[in-house]
């Protein structure tokens, strides 16, 4: 093995060699690889492949190994990832396998799944990985070939000398070429020569997903492995007394035990520990004061929009005095409500505390949180927990925290031995780290040309930290803007949603600026464009997104809406940019026997080069469709510090027949890519709801649509 | 405990567990097939569908003492190279984001198109709209399945 100069720990430095370790216990084949075609084991291929770096391995068979670093929850990173090293690689996608990286530092920066960062953090560098492998495979073939390097191109795989109409194969040159020294900035390929990039790649655990393969966390099995469920304590309150008699006496059963305010049940398998988990008794008490319920969030709300000491977090201009010299002013409050997170896979993880060092194996969005938070219950040093990253299913940010592996952990060295610590649906849900319950209230003074002088928000969230996003749009469009922020400490523990904060922000400005843009006498695609025009040729203050961009997005779903141009169909608008993606959505509602019936949604992204459509095309469409859900029907709500909703029956997500049709569109351009995960979620509601407005009159300003005072004399849901 | 015969995927299985443990978690538990999934454990959201003779049954609310003769197939015997048309029709519509669901949506597709070859978008609807997919991808579970439809004509 040699060293390989560079600076660069995460991408250029030869890992140590890996044998069989990173596999999840399953024979991966790919799903359209010629059915003739022998299927070489993942240990097999691990054996004979040869390290370039911490993305890629080349084997002598021609086997392109390619490790895709970050947790994949479902917004396809271990498809898009790899395609974009075997395009500057300029790899045969049929011999590529992709492998999911352990945890590892050294080898890799940011292995963490949130915040849509994940394309635009290794975009470069993932380029750079397979366009180095590249340029050392030609050298090794021009030494080979005596010619010189500029003969040579490459294709699908093969070094090619087109003057003598020679090829060879990557594999018959991984060995000498990764004996050659690394070349430093090599350059990469233009836009237009993609030819991966750009291309539909179905992603690559199809097969394995659609056979029933053990690919999720709770799928994970070990010889000798102990499972174990958790009573935990309702927000707010602590054990005061535990009777486990009955619980103990559940047949496979082994152990139960107090840790904190948990309890532990420990056993062979699952089901007997549901039956034990029903038969514990357990006492609670107040840690301190009032336990809380949302009929007190509510009285909250009010009174910290009126007295709270609030944090200015944007101010231009003087809105006092804009909105004294006002021609008309609008205000509305808008206000949601808590969710959970709800993956379809409930949490959980394996956790194996040894004599030196800890094993961890399961679906985390944070592998780095999940080692420290181990090391730390396990009393022993990062280096000595390794972690294992299954699929997830799903994490919507829930998986960001580490609470369910220091279970796992804290039970494992409790019992000695290894143990999968399972979630049930009702621990998921009432065990929640929820999106935060947030009021906004909105103000917007217009002159007497309806021209937007003034503008106001003041948001109260619970736990939500800043629950503004206060250089978001329209700022940097009034001239006159106080942006506020007031947070309430809750007992109630809440995380980053999917989309945090502009989740509902988004769905909450969007609407107010309908409202905004109808006593302005406007026409809410013109009143959007006025406000963006103003920012381009005179921003008051910083701006901190893409005007242009933003344009091109609402003039993209103008046109293939057909804006203001369909007859007996209400539309609505919302156009949103967050995690660094443009997107703006028109809803379209039609009245059908008096009930207003949602039929499509159109949606134009912009989220720069578009690495994989097929891929992209989902993330927008299931982006939107769980802002759909969640705006339409979800609530959670509290009395005493426990949560009423506590499973699919009553914690209602959305279902097929309650989706409309939807259209994707994205902005063609060259723009190095952003994420996708979450850009789209945010716009939904608010063209919802603007197109709800239009068609019946009603402005729904509180989620979940269907419990509003507003709809109750319609039915809505389902299409007809 | 009791000892309980089972004919799953076309093989016999015995197993020696409490009557009223529910089918999903023998599968998953005693028998290693993780392919039927635990996500609600009350029959809400069909991630755990298998086929009981020709219907689509949510295991988690299935006591095992109940299953009897019955022949049950799960997603690992839906077919034995991964190759039946549910399965090419999800991979060539590129279905799944997380992937989690996709199992029991499979299975209840299964059972619509055994009992309705060649359903109707409504009926497809109707039949599926008891599988929850959180990640959104109800539009292309719709479209393989009519796919899957149209290919077994």
């Amino acid at each position: 093995m040699k060293t390989l100069k560079t600076n660069r720990r995460d991408f250029l430095k030869i890992a140590a060699t890996t044998g069989g370790g990173l596999l999840l216990g399953f024979h991966f084949t790919r799903c359209d690889s010629p059915s003739k075609m022998k299927v070489v084991t993942d240990e097999e291929l691990m054996a004979q492949a040869v390290n370039y770096n911490s993305y890629l391995s080349i084997s002598p068979d021609d086997h392109i190994v390619i490790f895709s670093p970050n947790p994949e929850l479902g917004q396809n990173i271990k498809t898009s990832f790899p395609m974009i090293v075997a395009e500057e690689l300029d790899a045969d996608w049929s011999k590529v396998r992709v492998m999911q990286a352990f945890l590892d530092s050294e080898k890799y920066d940011r292995q963490v799944t949130g915040g849509s960062g994940a394309m635009p953090h290794s975009w470069e560098r993932l380029r750079k990985a397979g366009a180095t492998a590249r340029r050392m495979l030609m050298e090794a073939a021009a030494k080979r070939l005596d010619v010189d390097i500029s003969e040579l191109s490459t294709e699908k795989g093969q070094v090619v000398h087109g003057k003598s109409k020679k090829k060879i194969t990557y594999g018959d040159l991984a060995k000498e070429a990764a004996k050659l020294e690394v070349p430093q900035d090599v350059p990469l390929k233009k836009v237009k020569d993609f030819k991966i990039i750009g291309t539909p790649i179905k992603n690559v655990d199809n097969k394995a997903m659609f056979t029933g393969k053990p690919l999720f966390g709770l799928d994970f099995y070990r010889e000798g492995m102990m499972n174990a469920m958790v009573q935990r304590a309702p927000f707010g309150m602590k054990i005061k007394s535990v009777d486990d008699e009955e619980a103990k006496k559940v047949s496979g059963v082994t152990e139960v035990f107090t840790f904190g305010d948990n309890v532990a049940i420990v056993g062979i398998s699952t089901w007997p520990l549901m039956k034990a988990k029903q038969k514990l008794k357990v006492n609670y008490e107040p840690k301190n004061g009032k336990l809380e319920s949302s009929e007190v969030h509510n009285e909250l709300f009010t009174d910290l929009m009126k007295n709270g000491k609030a944090q200015v977090m944007r101010k231009n201009g003087n809105v006092s005095t804009a909105f004294r010299s006002a021609a008309k002013v609008v205000s509305a409050e808008y206000q949601c409500p808590f969710l959970s997170h709800s993956p379809m896979e409930p949490m959980n993880f394996f956790a194996h505390v040894k004599a030196d060092g800890v094993e961890l194996v399961g679906p985390t969005q944070t592998p780095d949180r999940a080692r420290s938070a181990a090391a730390e219950i396990a009393g022993v040093d990062v280096e000595k927990v390794s972690v294992e990253m299954t699929r997830l299913g799903g994490g919507f940010g829930r998986r960001l925290r580490a609470d369910f592996v220091e279970e796992a952990v804290t039970i494992s060295k409790k019992i000695g031995a290894p143990v999968k610590v399972t979630w049930s649906r009702e621990d998921d849900i009432t065990g929640g780290a929820y999106r935060p319950a947030v009021r906004y209230r909105f103000e917007a003074a217009l002159d007497k040309d309806n021209k937007m002088i003034g503008y106001k928000l003041r948001g109260v969230g619970m736990n939500a930290g800043n629950c503004t996003r206060e250089n978001n749009f329209p700022s940097g469009s009034v001239d006159n803007l106080l942006i506020e922020s007031i947070e309430y400490k809750s007992d109630l523990t809440t995380n980053a949603w999917r989309a945090p904060i502009t989740n509902f922000l988004a769905f909450a400005e969007q609407s107010f600026l309908d409202e905004v843009a109808e006593a302005a006498g406007k026409d809410p695609v013109q009143f959007r464009m006025e406000l963006l025009d103003r920012a381009k040729n005179n921003p008051v203050g910083e701006i901190h997104y893409d005007i242009d961009r933003m344009r091109g997005v609402i003039e993209l779903v103008a046109e293939k809406s057909g804006w203001g141009q369909k007859k007996g169909v209400a539309q609505g608008l919302s156009v949103y940019f967050s995690h660094r993606s443009y997107v703006a959505q028109v809803a379209e509602v039609k009245m059908e026997q008096g009930n207003p019936v949602l039929e499509r949604i159109y949606a134009a992204t912009d989220c720069g080069i578009v690495v994989n459509p097929t891929g992209a095309d989902q993330q927008v469409r299931g982006g939107m469709v769980d802002g759909m859900g969640h705006a339409m029907f979800t609530n959670m709500t509290f009395r005493d510090g426990a949560p009423l909703q506590k499973n699919f029956d009553n914690y209602r997500l959305i279902r097929m027949k309650e989706v409309p049709e939807i259209e994707v569109h994205f902005v063609d351009n060259e723009i190095d890519p952003t994420g996708l995960g979450e850009p789209a979620l945010p716009p939904t509601g608010g063209a919802i709801s603007n197109a709800i407005y239009w068609a019946t009159g009603k402005r729904l300003r509180n989620q979940p649509f269907i419990e509003q005072e507003e709809l109750k004399e319609y039915k809505i849901g389902q299409r007809a | 405990m009791a000892n309980y015969n089972l004919k799953i995927n076309g093989k016999s299985y015995q197993v020696d567990v409490e009557g009223d443990t529910p089918l999903l978690w023998v599968l998953r538990d005693h028998l290693g097939l993780v392919g039927t999934k635990y996500s609600c454990g009350i029959a809400q959201c069909g991630a755990c569908k298998v086929l009981v003779k020709n219907d689509a049954v949510p295991a988690c609310v299935l006591p095992v003492s109940q299953v009897g003769e019955d022949e049950v197939t799960t997603i690992e015997g839906l077919s034995e190279k991964g190759d039946h048309p549910l399965q090419e029709a999800w991979n060539e519509v590129d279905v799944a984001q997380c992937g989690y669901c996709q199992a029991g949506q499979i299975m209840a597709a299964a059972a619509l198109l055994k009992n309705n070859p060649t359903p109707s978008e409504d009926e497809v609807m109707d039949a599926m709209n008891g599988n929850i997919c959180r990640c959104g991808t109800y539009h292309r579970i719709k479209e393989a399945v009519l796919l899957a439809s149209s290919k077994m004509k």
